[in-house]
Formats: C-alpha cells, sequence, structure tokens
C-alpha cells in the first residue's frame, strides 16, 4: 500500500479543453478517497491520470515514493475497476483474475493459489470456468474487483464502478466495498458522480467543478462546513436552500443582519460592511410551522409537493417572491399542498456565502 | 406476417426481385447442361436433355483447373500479405495517436477511388522491365495496390469497434502494448480478420483488367481472363462458357451462403461511418 | 523533453507500423500515377518507335479536347452511370426496407441477393450475354412469349438496344451492395422514432418519407460516392459485353483509355486519357467529401 500525491497538475487536450487545473492533492496510505463532482468535472480524467492512462500536461504524481509522472499504466503497479468492467470476453473467469499476475510472470502455481483464495472471498468460486457473457452484472463487477484484488497492487482505482447496477445493487455493493476496504487497509481512489455514495464510502471526498479542485475534507466537515456555494450545493440531498441578499452589521456584538426578498435573519459574522450574500439553508434546518405570524428568521411561503418518504417529508414550497424552497418536515403532522405556512429556519443551520466569489464567510 | 395489402405487394415484389437475381445462374445452369447445337434453337425453361459434355470439355480439353490454380494462389497470396500488413496498419490507426492519420486515412480512401485504366501502362512498363510480365508476382504485387486499401480500410473500422477500455485494463494489469496486442486485441479481431480475408479474397478472385494486361497466355491467365477469352474453332463455345461459368460461381456462391452474416458486418463496418 | 517523450514514442510506433502498408500503396499506386502524368506529356507511340518520345507539352490533352471519339465516350461513360445509379437506388432501397423486415427466409434473401455482387464482373457480363444473345436466345424468347415483342431482334446490333443488357446487368451485379449499405444506415435509425410517429397517428408512406429518407441521407451520399466513382471507371462489364460496340457506340472512357494504350499503343496519348479520367474521378471524389464532410481521422478528443 502506498500514499499517492498530485503536484499541481495540469490537463489540457489538444483542441484546448482544460480538465484539470492545478490541481494538488495527497491521498494517505490506506486511505479512500472519493473523488466526486457532476460531469465534465474532470474526476475520470484525474483518476486516469494517476493510473497513466492519460498524460499529464504539467505537474507530476508520485505513488509512494517513485514519481510515476512518465512511467506508463504497466509500471505504476496500481489496479483499476472500470466502469464496464472491461473484463476479457475471450478468457475463463478464472483467466480473468489471473491475468495480472500472468503479466508479472508468476509462477503457474502462485496463481492459481491466489485465484482461488481470490474467488472464494469473493463467491466466485463456482464461475471460474465461465465466460464473462455467462455471467450477470452483479457477478461480472466482483470479477473485476477480484482482478485487481488479486494483483494486491499499491492502490486501487475504482472508476464509477456502481453506474451500471441497478439501485438495490448498488447500495449492497457499495457496503461489500466499504468492507473491502477495512479487510485490505488499502489505499483507494473512488470516482462517482453520486454525492450519497460519496458520503457514505470516503474517508475523504475531493470535490471537483470543471476541472479546479473546490475542497477536500471527511464527509461530516464538507457537510457542516462547506467551502464554498458549489460545495454547499452539491453535498447533501435534498440540495441546500439559498437566498440571496445583504449583510449589514447591527450594532456592536459580532451580529449581523441578513436581509433577502423574503427573509431577514440575524447571523453572527465578521465585521464586514454591506455585502451581498447568499444565505444557505438545509432543508433539514427549516421548520415548517404551520399559519403563525412571520417575522425576524421565518419565511412565508405556500406549499407546492409534498413527498412522503416514509420517515418524513419532502415539502417543495413556494416564496412570494417566486423562488423555491426545500424542507424537511417530520412524518406528523401531515403537509397539505396549496397551504400556506410559515417556515423557520433554525440558526444553527446558517452558511453565508459570498455573492461573488462563492466562498464561505465565516466560520 | 399479417395480410395486409402493404405486406402483399412487399412480398410480391421481393419475389419478383428473386427471380429476376436468380434467373441468370438458373439460366447459365441449363444452358450448360444443354447440347451446343439445341443452345439457340427454341430455348425453352426447363431442360429437357440434359449432357456434361461441356464439364467435361472444360477440364479435359481446356484445362480449366490452370486458370483456378492460378486464381487461388494470386488470390490466396494477396490476401495473406495485405493482411499481415494490413492489420499492423489498421492497429496504428484505430488504437494510436499520431499527427498526420486523418492524412493518411483519407489518402488510403482517395486510392480506393483510383481509375484502374490510369496506372496499368505505367505498371506494364515497370512488370515487364522487371520481367515479371506473365508470372505470379507480376498480378500479385500490382494487386496489393488495390487490395491494401481496402483491407486496411474495413480492418481499421473493425478495430474501432472493439472497446477501448480492454486493452486499457490489461495495460493497467501489466501487459505492454505488444502483449495486449496478441493477447487481448488479436484474438478479438480474429472474426475481422476472417471477414477481411473474406472480402479482400473475393475482390482479387474477382478482378480483371490487371489480370488481362500483365499476362500473356493461359499458363498464368486467372479465371475471369480465362473465361472472357474463351474462343471456340467457328463459333462462341456458349456452352462451356456457361459451364465455366457455373464452376467459377459455385464455390463463392456457397462461400456467400455460409458467410453472409459476416461480409455483411465487414462490407458495413467498412463503408458506413457512423 | 521528457514531458513528450510518450507522445513521441507513440508516434514513431504509430508511424512504423503504417509505414509498410503505406509503402505498398505508395510505391505501386503513387509511382505509377506519377510516371503516367510525366508521360502524358510526351509522344509515345510504340508503333513507331522512329519518332523517338519528346516531350510535347499539352499536346495531348489538346488533342483530347478536340477528339470526337473521346466526348462519346464521355457521354457514354455519363450515361450509363447516371441511368445504372438511379436505378439502383431506387431498387436498393427497396430492398434494403424489405431486408429489414423479420421474415422467414430473410436469411436466404441476403445470400441470394450478394452472389451477383460476390462473382466476377465477366462472369456476371457473360451470363447476361447470353440471355440477350442471338435472335434464338431466351431473353428474344420470353419477350416475344410475353407478346412485347412481335419478333426476335438482334440487340448488339443497335446502339439503343445494345445499352438494355449492359445496364441490366449492372444493376443486377451491384444493387445488393447499394442494398447493403442503405441497410446499414436504416439499421442505425432508432425504431423509437417510428413508434412515437405511429402512435402520433402517422401511416407508413408518411413514416418513409419524414422519417427513413432525411436521416438515410448520409447513407445515400455514401452509396452515391461510391456508385459514382465506379460507374466512372466501367470496363470489365462493357469490355465484355458489347466490347464497345456496335462500333465505339457503347464505349465508355476507360475502355477508350485501354485500346488506345494496349491496343493502338498509343502510350502519350493513352497516359494523357488516364489523366483525364484520374482527374474526373477525383475531382467528383472531392466534391461529394466536401459535401458530407466525412470524419477521417480522428475519434473523440
Amino acid at each position: 500500500m502506498a500514499r499517492i500525491a498530485l503536484d499541481h497538475v495540469d490537463k489540457t487536450y489538444p483542441n484546448g479543453y482544460v480538465a484539470a487545473r492545478d490541481l494538488s492533492l495527497e491521498i494517505a496510505d490506506g486511505e479512500l478517497l472519493v473523488l466526486v463532482g457532476p460531469s465534465g468535472s474532470g474526476k475520470s480524467t484525474v483518476l486516469r491520470m494517476m493510473a497513466g492512462l492519460e498524460q499529464v500536461t504539467a505537474g507530476a504524481i508520485r505513488i509512494g515514493e517513485r514519481d510515476v509522472t512518465e512511467l506508463p499504466p504497466q509500471q505504476r503497479d496500481i489496479a483499476m475497476v472500470f466502469q464496464n468492467y472491461a473484463l476479457y470476453p475471450h478468457m475463463t473467469v478464472r483467466e480473468n483474475l489471473g491475468f495480472g499476475l500472468m503479466m508479472r510472470k508468476q509462477p503457474r502455481d502462485v496463481i492459481n493459489r491466489r485465484v482461488d483464495a481470490v474467488a472464494a472471498s469473493l463467491g466466485l468460486d463456482a464461475l471460474l470456468d465461465r465466460k464473462p457473457a455467462q455471467l450477470s452484472g452483479g457477478q461480472r463487477q466482483r470479477v473485476a474487483l477480484g482482478r485487481a484484488i488479486a494483483r494486491e497492487p499499491l492502490a486501487f482505482l475504482f472508476d464509477e464502478p456502481l453506474s451500471n447496477l441497478d439501485a438495490q445493487l448498488r447500495v449492497e455493493t457499495r457496503v461489500e466495498l466499504a468492507r473491502l476496504h477495512r479487510k485490505l487497509g488499502a489505499t483507494m481512489v473512488y470516482v462517482t458522480h453520486d454525492q450519497s455514495e460519496a458520503l457514505t464510502l470516503g474517508d475523504r471526498i475531493a470535490i471537483l467543478k470543471e476541472g479546479v479542485l473546490q475542497q477536500v475534507a471527511t464527509p461530516m466537515e464538507l457537510y457542516e462546513h462547506p467551502g464554498n456555494k458549489f460545495v454547499a450545493g452539491f453535498i447533501g440531498s435534498p440540495s441546500m436552500n439559498f437566498f440571496d441578499g445583504a449583510l449589514t452589521r447591527t450594532g456592536a456584538g459580532g451580529m449581523c443582519t441578513f436581509r433577502g426578498a423574503d427573509l431577514t435573519i440575524r447571523v453572527p459574522c465578521e465585521p464586514a460592511t454591506s455585502e451581498r450574500v447568499f444565505l444557505g439553508v438545509r432543508p433539514q434546518h427549516l421548520e415548517v410551522v404551520g399559519e403563525t405570524a412571520v417575522g425576524e428568521g421565518s419565511l412565508s411561503a405556500e406549499v407546492g409537493v409534498v413527498e412522503p418518504m416514509g420517515n418524513e417529508q419532502i415539502v417543495y414550497l413556494t416564496v412570494p417572491s417566486g423562488g423555491r424552497v426545500v424542507a424537511v418536515a417530520p412524518v406528523q403532522p401531515r403537509i397539505v399542498p396549496g397551504e400556506k405556512v410559515s417556515v423557520r429556519v433554525r440558526p444553527e443551520g446558517l452558511h453565508i456565502f459570498d455573492a461573488q466569489t462563492g466562498k464561505r464567510i465565516g466560520k | 406476417m399479417k395480410l395486409r395489402p402493404q405486406n402483399l405487394v412487399f412480398g410480391g415484389a421481393l419475389v419478383v426481385l428473386m427471380m429476376f437475381t436468380l434467373f441468370p445462374f438458373y439460366w447459365a445452369i441449363v444452358a450448360s447442361l444443354t447440347p451446343e447445337a439445341a443452345l439457340f434453337r427454341d430455348p425453352s425453361l426447363w431442360p429437357t436433355h440434359i449432357i456434361f459434355d461441356h464439364y467435361r470439355a472444360l477440364f479435359d480439353e481446356r484445362d480449366f483447373i490452370t486458370p483456378i490454380r492460378n486464381s487461388l494462389i494470386v488470390a490466396g497470396t494477396t490476401t495473406f500479405f495485405c493482411l499481415i500488413v494490413g492489420t499492423l496498419a489498421a492497429y496504428a490507426l484505430a488504437r494510436l495517436e499520431f499527427r498526420g492519420k486523418a492524412a493518411i486515412m483519407a489518402f488510403i480512401l482517395a486510392v480506393t477511388m483510383f481509375p484502374q485504366i490510369s496506372i496499368v501502362s505505367p505498371l506494364y512498363l515497370l512488370l515487364r522491365a522487371l520481367h515479371l510480365i506473365d508470372t505470379y508476382p507480376g498480378l500479385i504485387m500490382p494487386y496489393m495496390t488495390f487490395a491494401m486499401p481496402l483491407t486496411v480500410w474495413v480492418l481499421t473500422g473493425s478495430i474501432r469497434q472493439i472497446p477501448k477500455d480492454l486493452e486499457e485494463a490489461a495495460h493497467v494489469d501489466g501487459a505492454s502494448r505488444r502483449q495486449s496486442f496478441t493477447k487481448i486485441l488479436l484474438p478479438l479481431a480474429v472474426p475481422s480478420l476472417a471477414t477481411t480475408g473474406i472480402l479482400t479474397f473475393i475482390y482479387c478472385w474477382n478482378e480483371f483488367l490487371f489480370a488481362l494486361s500483365f499476362t500473356l497466355g493461359p499458363e498464368r491467365q486467372t479465371v475471369p481472363v480465362a473465361i472472357a477469352l474463351f474462343r471456340g474453332q467457328y463459333q462462341v463455345p456458349w456452352g462451356q462458357i456457361l459451364a465455366a461459368a457455373v464452376v467459377a460461381t459455385a464455390p463463392v456462391a456457397v462461400m456467400v451462403l455460409v458467410f453472409q452474416r459476416r461480409i455483411v458486418q465487414g462490407l458495413t463496418a467498412g463503408a458506413v461511418k457512423g | 523533453m521528457r514531458k513528450i517523450s510518450r507522445r513521441g514514442s507513440e508516434a514513431r510506433l504509430g508511424w512504423t507500423l503504417v509505414s509498410p502498408a503505406l509503402g505498398v500503396i505508395a510505391l505501386i499506386a503513387i509511382f505509377p500515377l506519377s510516371w503516367t502524368f510525366w508521360e502524358s506529356l510526351h509522344l509515345h507511340e510504340l508503333r513507331m518507335p522512329w519518332l523517338g518520345q519528346p516531350f510535347v507539352g499539352l499536346a495531348n490533352y489538346a488533342e483530347i479536347a478536340k477528339d470526337p471519339r473521346f466526348w462519346a465516350a464521355l457521354g457514354h461513360t455519363v450515361f450509363f452511370t447516371v441511368v445504372s445509379i438511379s436505378l439502383e437506388l431506387l431498387i436498393g432501397l427497396f430492398l434494403a426496407l424489405a431486408m429489414n423486415r423479420v421474415f422467414r427466409g430473410r436469411g436466404f434473401v441476403r445470400a441470394a441477393v450478394l452472389v451477383p455482387w460476390a462473382i466476377p464482373t465477366v462472369v456476371a457480363a457473360l451470363l447476361w450475354r447470353f440471355i440477350f444473345e442471338s435472335q434464338g436466345g431466351i431473353a428474344n424468347a420470353l419477350l416475344v412469349d410475353a407478346g412485347i415483342l412481335n419478333q426476335p431482334m438482334v440487340w448488339f446490333i443497335e446502339t439503343a438496344t445494345a445499352w438494355v443488357p449492359v445496364i441490366l446487368a449492372d444493376v443486377w451485379k451491384t444493387t445488393p451492395f447499394v442494398a447493403l449499405l442503405l441497410l446499414a444506415g436504416l439499421q442505425n435509425i432508432d425504431l423509437s422514432l417510428y413508434e412515437a410517429a405511429a402512435v402520433d397517428g402517422a401511416n407508413a408512406w408518411w413514416q418513409l418519407r419524414h422519417i427513413t429518407l432525411p436521416l438515410l441521407k448520409p447513407a445515400i451520399l455514401v452509396t452515391l460516392i461510391f456508385r459514382t466513382l465506379d460507374g466512372f471507371r466501367v470496363f470489365d462489364l462493357i469490355y465484355v459485353l458489347t466490347g464497345g460496340g456496335p462500333g465505339t457506340s457503347t464505349e465508355p472512357v476507360a475502355l477508350y483509355t485501354f485500346n488506345a494504350l494496349l491496343q493502338n499503343l498509343r502510350f502519350g496519348y493513352g497516359s494523357a486519357l488516364s489523366v483525364v479520367i484520374f482527374a474526373i474521378t477525383f475531382g467528383l471524389a472531392l466534391l461529394y467529401v466536401k459535401g458530407l464532410g466525412v470524419r477521417l481521422g480522428g475519434d473523440e478528443a
């Protein structure tokens, strides 16, 4: 196992498209880091650069103590699980699992022993003589995994491995992967576009947007202290509500007042003058409170659609200025579409972002 | 199929088309089994009097075996070399990135559009200077000109259809470029190679202009030339010509029947660029 | 420069792998072509060796411009190409539409239809020559029996009637290929487009005109390119079917060139003719390719 480091990596394609911009990232030995972002964010490109399947335009990549920037994939000693599994269709499961070892010229009995062990641990023993075409999607995924494990590489790279599985299988496999990580203690880099997958799997998460690293932190840290508006809106489901408005100081005592189109609220803030900001509030921090009077710290809204989720209700509201707000309410009392309600903002759930830079202001 | 008027029209037209397609063969077979004297006298669609004289004469008097042998050697050798050289080129064009690739593809495409007639005379003079007129190499070399672009074009299209991530996975697993080529790509490309081989072989077998221009006599003539130049003592020996046509066509027909799916795939892989 | 090394080595490998193929093609195609062009600028009558091989500039081309037989040949070629392609496209489209449906015996139809494509052109020409040959041939017999002809005729004596077997033979032989190209295009059309149209109330004819044909345009264009170029280069078929006759009234440009070169042994003049043919086909190809905007070298970025 080894650590991986990206050092000011740039990737520009010949046609001018910039896939990665000045990316620096350190992945600790044994850590599971998730690379997450919307499509086009460059996350797959970054993974492929680590693998050596794409060349770096500038910067360096280190695996362990070696600088691998100029090395081809064959010499990097990493294993990759592809999105479409990339199982060799003309080889049996056994031959697929053993391919990497065969390439490293391991003796036949060593290969066989290793393949048997890996197959057993993944429940593939009965399938060893089948060809990939005869396997189900979930089985193929396990073979792809097994092929990587059998190699005992320095690190594992996963390129959206779950996206071809149906929802239930996805959840099960996710748990399996987490278990695998704990068992092997391996360094893993995992790419996904699904933020909930990122939150559940990663020791740390790196969020990418258009080739630029937004923030790298633990799931909790990202959730509770997102570094900018993009991260705040990306992490957490349903996504954070944003209100735009102005921040003005209210006397001394480190408090400011946020004034938006629909909401006015006191906010602890740094000494700063009236700035245009976005106030972010997660749906979980909005309380739907009947038709009581609206004052500071509350908004009036009309209920649009209510999604009953069994353990909670997701409420989609419209505010007078025409914007949409999402709140999460407990199962009872039942909220009815069309109701006019007041929504209270819980003071512990406030995030402030500069309107121009998107950066977080304050703690 | 439901018996809607639309389907009946379709079906009917298809039947007519099938008859149109198969009639010349049918008629050739019938005629090849009919005595020479009866050929143009009151022909009927149903054979009345079957004889095998024409076929016998074909191989006894005319030594039709020789052109068949020549065609096999020339087409076979050309196909073999084109496949080997063509596969390497196709791999480079389908998998590697380098400047000038587009120009090369354009060039190859352009060569397939050459009118053969435009290079017949210089080739003739060149071959004559090398003393290769009326020899096997004297045909194989020119054939490679026209077979090679076809081979490369179809093979490149076919290799492109094999997913790239298989070789990437092999690279990550430690395979060198040559190993991933021989262990991963080549086995998966075998069907395409077979198809391209068939197409190239057919193309060479059917070639006429070069074979006509670069051979002098029956010793090295290929099947198309031999058939076209059948001369009779007093008149055109249609019976034998058609027997020869049947003999030349039968193996091709069988090959096409057996490999039709492959052939269609190969033609469309090369021809239609999505 | 370490950063370029891997990209550079890939380029080197690429060129190494293509060079044998390129070499073969270039050596046997480019060299002779340049030679032909060079030769076309000289007087070279193999039958009159005492004239030597003087450089005559564009004199051969000037002669071509005034040569009635050349212009006639060009006319024959254009006529043949246009008529054949039109018929082949129509019938080929029908065939492709038919083969796109699933029905019993589809495999047989596909195979049967491929055989004419697979046999040598000269054999096809001979088959059709035989059908139309002499007054006792089967074509005459069938047409007389059907009442279309009053009496059997000699097809190859008159130009107009000599074209009939020629065009029939070409259509018979190449329609399968056209059908295949169009079929490939058809199969790329998303079925759900038809389903949506049907749900919206469109009948089969409407679907053909507004979904199939527009989406088939690229395939049709590709077919047109290939077939036009083939049409302009036609040789084998006419050599065997009519020999260019009666007289030279069905002679296409390729056959005229062949005669000039290897019958009349006028190498200089024949080479000029070759160059003209090449220029025409190349020009046509360029026109088509520009019109299509074919993407040749690259996949995705």
